[in-house]
This record gives C-alpha cells, structure tokens and sequence, in this order.
C-alpha cells in the first residue's frame, strides 16, 4: 500500500467523520430532547388533538390513547395489559374507587391543583376519590347529565320531560339502549322513586328489573359509543336510554333534530376523573397534563371536546368559556344564572351521581341486562 | 410402515407447528380458563366449576344459542338457495373465460373490510335510506330493516354468498357435462336432473359450501351487533358483554367452549355425510 494512498485515506475519513458529525447533530439535539410518549386510557376523544394537540406541542409530548366505552372495559383493559401500560387513567367516578381499592393509582398532592375554585362543594370532596385517610387518588375534570334523548321532530320537550315517555306508543320499535347496565339502570330505578338509585334494597332492585322489562316491546336496539350516534342521527332511533347531552351535543352541533332533558324524576351524573398509574416511569409529565385539564384552559377544551362535550368543572374554566365561547356555553347552560345550569339542577336536588350498585352486585346487574336484552 | 423421509418431513412439519402453536394451544387455553374464576376483578387460575354452572343455567344463554344456531342455519340454508342458480348458470352456460372473470369479480368483495361493507348497508337500509326511498316510490313503507333480524341476515349473506358462489361454481364445473347431457336426453326434467345428478355429483362441494356458511355466520359478531342492533345478542355478544361485565373471561370462555363444540358437531357431522359414499344398490 502507497503512502500517499493512505494519506488520502485519512483525508477521506476525516472529511467523512466531519460530515457525519455536521449531518447527524440535528439528530443527536433531536435525541436530547426525545418526545415523551404518555399512553392514557380513556372514553374514546380524550386524547384527540383537539384536547392535547396543543399541550403536546408545548411539552414535546406524544399521547398514545387506549380507548374504551364504559368502565367495566376499562377494568377489562387494565387486567388484560402489563403493569407500566398505562401512564394516564381517564375514569368514570364510580370506578375510580376501584382503581384506589386495588392499588393501582398513585396519590396526587391536592394543594396543586384548583380544589378551592370547583363549581360545587360535593366536587371537593367526591366520593372515591379521596381514601378514608384523606388522600387524593383521582381528579375531577369534567362532568355531564344523562336524561331523555329524543328527536324533536317527533317529542317535545314537555313530553321528554318523563322518563314515561319511553313507553309512549309513536316510539314503540324506536327507543335504543346505550349498551351498559349502568346509566339505564339507574334511570329506571329513579323512575320507581328510588332517591338513592344505585342504592337500592332488594324490593326495589325487583321493581326495576319488572319496569325495565316492561320496556322491552319498545327497545330497537342496544348500542355502542358509534351505533349510538348513528341511531339517533338517521332517526332509526326516536330516543335513548342511558345518555345525555354527551351524545346530542355533538349531533346538534351538527345540526340533527336531538336534544336531552333531565326529566322530572332526576337525571344522572357521569364524573369522568384523570389518575395516574402507580405503575408509570412518566409521572412527572402525566402531572404536568393533569395541571393543564384543571387550567382555565384546558377547563375550556374539556367542555369543547369534539368527541363528545362535558361540563367545566372549575368557576375559572366556565368564566374563560363564556368567554371564548359564548355560544357552547349557552347550548350546554354553563352560564350563571341559567335555569338549566347543570350546578343549578345539582343543587335543587334532580341530580344522582351514577355509581356501581351498592346493595348488589355489579355482576347482578349485568346478568340482568344480560337477560333483558335477550327477552 | 415405512417412516416418513427428513425431507418429507421438512415440508410436513411448519403446518403441524402452526397448527399446535396457533389453534391447538390457544384451544386449551380457552378450555382451562372457562375453570378459572375471577376474583377482585382479576383472573384466578384454579380449577373449579363456578363458571359453567352459572352460564349453563341462564336462560339468557340458552335463547342466545337457539338465535344463533337458527341465524346461521338460516344464513347457510338461504346463501346455498341463493347461489345455486347463478352458480349453475356459471358453471354451464358460461365460456370458461367468463366464468374466470366472475370468479375474479365475485373474489373482489373481499378486498375490502367486511366492517366497511357492513357499514355500508346502514345507507341503504336506514329508514331514510337508499332502499326505503325505491319504496316510497311505489308508495310503499318505510320499512324498519336496520336494527332486525332481517338486518343481521343481510349481514351474514354480505358475508358468505360471494364465498358459497364461489365454492359451488367450481365444484359444478368440474360435474362431467356429459352426465347432464345424459339425463336429458333420458328424459330428465331439469329438477329431476338437478335432484338425480348435478346434487349427487357435487354433494361434496355444496355440503362443504355450506358448512362454510355456518361456521363464519355462527361465529359473526359484526352483523348482529352494527345491522341486528344486538337485538337480541348472539353468542359471539354474549362473548363481548360477559367480558364487559367485571372481567368475566372465565365466563365468556364458557360461551366460547359451548361454540366450539357446536362448530366441531356440526363440522364433523356434515363432512361424514359429505364423503360417504352412497350404498350400491
């Protein structure tokens, strides 16, 4: 081998390694600051850009959603993946009391977050989500009523204004289940006169089970979260079961004939609360998103979710809505003094939280609906 | 006997494996854990009968499993009827290149999602739809389609017919044309000649076509669930609903198992009657 061949050799390396230092730096800055991936399970939407595009931006943070419909499929999702899947859980209120009995979430220090400014009292200090200690687990974030969901081409509202109108004959064929136990359960139970709805004693639990078979000869379907949407905007469906505005909302946006009411006998509340798992190595990031959902803003993005639309929680995030929104905030009552206001009706006492069955089982329940559907 | 060759045996051996590590195994499994029990929301693997003797008792089960089996056996019956005259028009009265081409066209549907194709019926058969609106033009209707049993069984035929076509027309263009040529000439009415020979001939191939039948429209949850509005549910729901439900896998293992063994009966049952020769008179 020539000397001066050998030279160029080394010439041609450093030139290479020089170019190759130049052409991967964008690269390594890159790998310094690698995008976090936070994967959070939740009701389908939540990690949708519309809620987190602009926090993923900002913190160089990439969601990856699990999504799910109902809390038993969330409780399905957690058996059925590793520990460490999940970093973010987004959950119904009634089941995150089993997340804190199992161990699975990591407890959150109240002071960071706006416990104070919450719209109502019983948010403070909502059940399951605080232990007997008084150690918070869950967060609450946002809220909703379930009622009568009806086409107003067909009902007004006066007559949606009964949980009796599902059995109204214009309906027969025509009035869909959102398929979980849960919410039409506990609307029938609220129709029987039960105050406490998921509360209920053997006598009680009997009558809901006969009332809701009663139903049957009207029931066209039971749905999923898609088939719900799709039931009641092509008018296969004249009302439901089971839901709310979470699911009109989003059709009258779009200009479908369908709205709901919380009838006379009580309507329901779904809480939807965020918790981190015990399990996560990205705590730090999965606090700082938690901080974002109770900002104003993040408040504003929550009650504006294209997925389906829920309440603010915070006095700020309804003040900074009424604000940019005005027109969502009036659709949805989230303005002081609305004879509708979702913390109006909670405070005149038409509104149960949903919870899992108290004095039976949740397996007694979903046999039932098990049976029903089958009737 | 003589031992099979490593060579032979090089070939024989993938399929075998797949076989144990994808259908076998997974199979057991499905039977242990219908003997497993949950408890705190999480499966314990133990070994008790507390699962089939709650599902084995509910009356929900059994009418799920009568729906089933009476869609299915329906979709199998109706998706045999159906194809048998175009199949017979393909197999004899079509030049084999556009047998080829139909056989080509018939195989397309399957390029596409079977959910995709589901969906779409909802356009065509939503009460507002395509089919309602041929209706109200001869003043008749609108007629509830979606959300019916009738939905469920467009579903399933959506899902077979191209399928049971497909199966028929080969097994009735490979029936010696001369034997059909024969009975006519012999006399034969059409029936007689379809009932004497072409079903005896091609027995096979039909009963084989609509075992297939069966067994996807038994096991479809896609059909009863978006076109039956899961009213009522099938097994393949019932599956879905008792997993929803506190995590009951032991459960809907259960259901599982009660499927399989009607799949196996079934399957079984019609191949012994496929393949066995008839008696010589």
């Amino acid at each position: 081998m020539s000397d001066a061949r050998f030279k160029q050799s080394k010439r041609t390396f450093l030139k290479t390694g020089l170019a190759s230092v130049a052409l991967s730096a964008p690269f390594v800055s890159r790998a310094w600051a690698q995008t976090v991936e936070l994967t959070i399970l939740g009701w389908y939407g939540t990690a949708e850009p519309d809620m987190v595009g602009e926090f993923e931006e900002a913190n160089n943070v990439k969601f990856v959603p699990k999504y799910y419909a109902g809390g038993d499929n969330m409780l399905a999702a957690l058996a059925q993946n590793p520990p460490g899947t999940f970093d973010i859980i987004h959950t119904d209120a009634e089941y995150a009391k089993l997340l804190v009995a199992n161990d699975l979430v990591m407890e959150l220090d109240p002071n960071n977050y706006p416990i104070d400014d919450l719209l109502h009292d019983d948010f403070k200090s909502f059940a399951g989500h605080w232990d007997d200690g008084g150690k918070l687990y869950s967060l609450i974030t946002r809220f909703g009523h379930l009622g009568v969901s009806y086409n107003k081409d067909v009902l007004t509202a006066e007559e949606a204004a009964s949980y009796d109108i599902f059995w109204d004959e214009r309906l027969t064929g025509k009035v869909g289940h959102f398929d979980w136990h849960l919410p039409s359960l506990g609307q029938m139970s609220l129709l029987m006169g039960n105050a406490t709805p998921f509360d209920i004693g053997e006598d009680a639990w009997k009558a809901v089970q006969e009332k809701t078979m009663s139903l049957k000869p009207q029931v066209g379907g039971y749905f999923d979260f898609g088939g719900t949407f799709s039931g009641l905007k092509n008018g296969e469906m004249l009302a439901m079961v089971g839901i709310g505005d979470w699911v009109t909302g989003i059709l009258e946006r779009d200009g479908a004939p369908v709205s709901s009411v919380v009838p006379k006998q009580g309507g329901i509340q779904w809480t939807e609360s965020y918790s981190i798992a015990k399990t996560s190595e990205k705590t730090e990031m999965a606090l700082k998103y938690l901080d974002y959902t109770m900002s104003p803003e993040g408040q504003v993005k929550t009650a504006q979710m294209l997925g389906y639309p829920g309440h603010a929680v915070t006095k700020a995030g309804r003040a900074l809505l009424n604000e940019v929104d005005p027109a969502e905030a009036q659709r949805s009552h989230q303005v002081n003094g609305d004879a509708q206001d979702p913390i109006t009706l909670i405070n005149e006492g038409r509104i149960s939280y949903r919870d899992i069955p108290v004095q039976q089982s949740l397996e007694d329940w979903n046999d039932f609906w098990s049976e029903y559907k089958n009737a | 006997m003589r031992r099979p060759s490593t060579y032979a045996m090089t070939f024989r051996l993938p399929i075998i494996i797949w076989q144990s590590v994808f259908f076998v195994g997974p199979l057991i499994f499905v039977v242990a854990m219908s003997f497993f029990v949950v408890k705190n929301y999480r499966m314990v693997e133990t070994f008790e009968l507390d699962s089939w003797s709650k599902m084995i008792n509910r009356d929900y089960v059994w009418s799920a499993y009568r729906y089933t089996l009476m869609m299915a056996g329906s979709a199998s019956v109706l998706a045999s009827l159906l194809a048998f005259p175009a199949a017979w028009f393909l197999a004899f009265r079509c030049s084999p290149q556009a047998r080829q081409l139909a056989i080509l066209l018939l195989i397309i549907p399957f390029f596409t999602s079977y959910l995709v194709r589901t969906f779409s019926w909802y356009t065509i058969l939503a009460e507002a739809g395509v089919l309602n609106g041929v209706f109200a033009l001869l003043g008749l209707g609108p007629f509830t389609m979606l959300n019916t049993a009738f939905g469920t069984m467009v579903g399933y035929l959506t899902f077979v017919l191209p399928l049971v076509l497909i199966l028929q027309t080969v097994t009735m263009a490979n029936i010696d044309d001369r034997l059909i040529q024969a009975a006519r000439n012999l006399g034969c009415s059409s029936a007689r000649t379809i009932f004497s020979v072409v079903l005896p001939a091609g027995k096979t191939g039909f009963v084989i076509a609509a075992l297939f039948a069966f067994i996807l429209s038994f096991g479809d949850f896609v059909a009863p669930f978006y076109l039956g509005g899961s009213n009522p549910p099938t097994m393949p729901i019932l599956i879905i609903d008792t997993t929803k439900s506190g995590q009951q896998w032991p459960r809907a293992a259960v259901v599982a198992v009660m499927m399989m063994l009607t799949l196996f009966s079934v399957a079984f049952a019609s191949i012994m009657y496929a393949y066995r020769k008839r008696a010589s008179r």
